[in-house]
């Protein structure tokens, strides 16, 4: 299954709930989009729900780092929530576990934001 | 596709179409002989990276080059080779994505989860394209190459 996003708002944070995919081509094109959107829209508080994201691979790993400078580059902050066993497994023998801020906590992940 | 009792091959279209096919097989292979869940997933994912480099990086995605995917069983292996009809890899051009300078990167970590995901990985390059040879060591008992689903 293809990645579908759904954003809401809490606390002045959009929760960007993913399912599905992230991978080469469309999974990928569709995170992008998600965070170019917010990020015209002013909201450069984003954390990425990827409890449902069941599969990710090097181009969708290369696409959450590219969101992830993307939206510091824009004074924002963009932070990872819920991670699969997988994923998590991917984050961290690639060295990016350190690198992102993930949290496993919605409440707590929403207080962290400056 | 060619199919005996330990050999499947395919010859397969440069479209990111064929990366997901390359991907369902290798998982369904690698279930077939044996292999865990978490092996499974590996097997395919690795899979899945051979086949996009050979797709976007060998092939370009020319219409008029191929991709060949052949998955053998021998002895106590399973060996999988994915051979594009690109230019050749250049192998001192592969980044370490694990370097401080490339953590932040936005690609180059293919061949990294290729190499962390199967047990040994061969890449011979030549001027009329690279071929990648993925071998797992197979731990549990076998189902038999005959019983992979198509």
């Amino acid at each position: 299954m293809n990645l579908k996003t759904t954003n809401r708002e809490v606390d002045g944070i959009t929760i960007v709930d993913c399912s599905g995919r992230i991978t080469l081509g469309e999974g990928s094109v569709v995170l992008r989009d998600a965070v170019k959107e917010l990020l015209t829209k002013g909201q450069k508080k984003i954390l990425l729900n990827l409890g449902d994201v069941n599969y990710i691979d090097s181009s969708g790993i290369g696409e959450l780092v590219s969101a992830y400078t993307t939206v510091r580059n824009q004074g924002g902050e963009l932070k990872l929530l819920n991670l699969t066993k997988k994923v998590h497994d991917l984050l961290q023998i690639t060295k990016l576990y350190t690198v992102f801020d993930v949290r496993d906590d919605e409440t707590t992940a929403v207080k962290a934001f400056r | 596709m060619l199919m005996s009792e330990d050999r499947r091959s395919y010859t397969l279209d440069s479209t990111l179409e064929t990366v997901d096919n390359a991907e369902q097989a290798a998982s369904e292979i690698a279930a077939a002989n044996g292999f865990g869940d978490d092996e499974c997933l590996q097997i395919a994912m690795a899979v899945r990276e051979a086949a996009v480099n050979a797709v976007l990086h060998g092939n370009a995605y020319d219409p008029e080059k191929k991709v060949r995917l052949d998955f053998e069983r021998v002895k106590g292996d399973l060996i999988i080779t994915i051979r594009d009809q690109g230019k050749g890899l250049d192998l001192g051009k592969i980044p370490d994505p694990l370097s401080p300078d490339n953590l932040l990167k936005t690609s180059g970590r293919g061949i990294f989860l290729i190499r962390s995901f199967m047990d040994e990985v061969e890449i011979h390059p030549s001027k009329t394209g690279t071929e990648i040879k993925l071998i797992k060591h197979v731990h549990g008992a076998p189902a038999g190459g005959k019983e992979a689903s198509q």
